[in-house]
């Protein structure tokens, strides 16, 4: 089972630019690695995360697999509300 | 002894040369497949350097991990933001790293991640705004030990 890390500011002042930064364990098998036989090692990563705000898309990224293993994303948003984020990484094999 | 043809070739020459150089952004030194990867996003319109900081280590080690961090300089209010900012790299077997949709929401145009790299290459970074328009900046980074090359057990 894959976990993720969160780090956001418990609280902001209405108005705060505040910074999310979220860490998901996963593989990120890029697809193009080999084993010693020769097989190639299918691809296994995740494509999709979005970072939704009360409902609103604030953030959404395409992933590649130029990205590292246990893929880290740091951005901002600002913080207008209360209420909750809501993540979500989408991928290969049916990750989600 | 010089040919009746020579000047003419060397015509010919410099005034591809002289075409290319027109191109109003450094697209020459690019792989096909970087560059194809880039006119996906672009779709034709013109790329201008600035606005863009790409921080990127221009050592780097282990290039399974590499920090990499795209600030646009925007204002992000509705009218004036960043709409997406986009990693391209050269020498890994993909162009694309990554695509990060931002929006006035976000606060501030910045996005920070953790990329793999296959060999010590330049990376570039392009940036959307609201208004249409693309910046980029690029990054040059040695990588001594590369990502990808090592068997999987």
């Amino acid at each position: 089972m894959a976990s993720a890390l969160i780090n956001v500011p418990a609280t902001a002042k209405h108005g705060d630019i505040v910074e999310i930064k979220t860490l998901m364990s996963h593989i990120m098998e890029t697809g193009f690695r080999h084993t010693e036989t020769g097989a190639v090692v299918p691809r296994n990563i995740i494509t999709d995360f979005s970072c939704r705000y009360n409902g609103v898309e604030v953030f959404r990224a395409e992933l590649f697999p130029a990205f590292s293993a246990n893929p880290f994303l740091a951005f901002f948003t600002v913080a207008t509300e209360s209420g909750t984020l809501e993540f979500r990484w989408a991928g290969d094999n049916g990750f989600s | 002894m010089p040919e009746p043809h020579a000047t003419r070739r060397q015509f010919l020459v410099v005034a591809s040369a002289a075409a290319l150089l027109a191109v109003p952004w450094p697209t020459l030194a690019m792989p096909d497949a970087m560059k194809a990867a880039i006119r996906d996003v672009v779709k034709g319109a013109v790329v201008r350097v600035g606005k863009v900081k790409f921080d990127v280590p221009p050592l780097v080690e282990n290039g399974n991990t590499v920090p990499v961090t795209v600030s646009v300089t925007s204002p992000m209010t509705d009218a004036d933001h960043v709409v997406s900012i986009h990693i391209f790299n050269e020498k890994n077997p993909q162009p694309n790293v990554g695509n990060f949709y931002v929006g006035p929401r976000a606060g501030r145009g910045q996005v920070a991640t953790r990329i793999r790299l296959a060999d010590t290459q330049t990376l570039t970074a392009i940036a959307k705004l609201s208004d249409g328009s693309f910046w980029s900046a690029t990054a040059d980074v040695v990588v001594t030990l590369a990502a990808c090359t090592e068997e999987a057990s």
